[in-house]
């Protein structure tokens, strides 16, 4: 049974993260911004599970849960301040808030 | 070899789907993509034996998450307003792919190392909710686990209190 390497699940993952931190830089939509910070929790996630399978130990898959626990949590606010953002300006594109920018 | 051919199998899908959630123009055409994405990862997930992180995958992630942000997108009702937003700017893109070309090139040059390293096969019940449920509860992470809910607790209730209007 020749099961796949570590290497190619951390090659996954490293990729899902570049990806993921490109959106975050690039994109200007602020519920697309979120969607690529999910996508970088899951590429964690995902690196998480790979050391797990590899060291034999389930603690990986424990964290892996608690990582989701956390995503969860910073979806439901980060959602609820982008309608705050939406009812401030009628708009989701981060061009629109530069307040803070001095 | 039929293990390994599944897993790239999925494991390029899983890239392309999310090189889709990046490039869409169309919230929603995203989220889709980002649902397939967890879909996708979840099969990964499967693969290394991690069968209670897969479940929970779809169900925390591809079940909730995304019908909060779905529900989000049709709240806000984004048509008119700027549905799209792709960078107009390209100085923003090439920022953001220097930077993660960057930050993927540390890393990849940081798991050299790791290239030989094999997977042996997996304990009977590696990964089963049987494992990570006695892990959890009689183990060592008693306590973090207790702290996530309230974690949860605290995020609901932030959440409200945001969103709601003034009474």
């Amino acid at each position: 049974m020749d099961q796949v390497g570590l290497y190619p699940v951390l090659f996954t993952s490293v990729a899902l993260f570049m990806i993921g931190a490109a959106g975050v830089l690039s994109r200007r939509n602020a519920l697309i911004v979120l969607m690529c910070i999910e996508l970088m929790l899951n590429s964690v996630n995902l690196a998480f599970v790979g050391f797990a399978r590899h060291l034999g130990q389930a603690d990986g898959h424990v964290f892996a849960i608690f990582v989701m626990a956390v995503a969860a949590a910073e979806a439901a606010v980060g959602l609820a301040l982008v309608i705050l953002l939406f009812r401030h300006k009628a708009s989701v594109d981060l061009e629109n808030f530069t307040m803070l920018k001095g | 070899m039929l293990h390994a051919v599944i897993f790239y199998f999925f494991a390029i899908m899983t890239i392309l789907a999310g090189l889709a959630v990046v490039t869409r123009r169309s919230p929603i055409a995203a989220a889709i993509a980002l649902v397939v994405t967890f879909f996708f990862q979840a099969s990964l997930y499967v693969l290394l034996d991690a069968h209670f992180v897969a479940v929970a995958q779809i169900l925390v992630y591809a079940g909730a998450i995304m019908v909060l942000f779905i529900f989000v997108m049709m709240l806000l009702n984004l048509r008119g307003s700027d549905p799209g937003t792709l960078p107009h700017i390209p100085g923003r893109a090439l920022a953001g792919l220097a930077v993660a070309g960057l930050v993927g090139t540390g890393l990849v040059v940081s798991l050299e190392g790791l290239r030989m390293m094999d997977m042996g096969p997996a304990p009977d019940d590696f990964g089963t909710i049987e494992q990570v449920g006695a892990l959890i509860f009689n183990g060592t992470y008693l306590l973090p686990f207790e702290v996530a809910s309230v974690l949860l607790t605290v995020a609901m209730v932030g959440a409200v209190v945001l969103a709601k209007r003034e009474v």
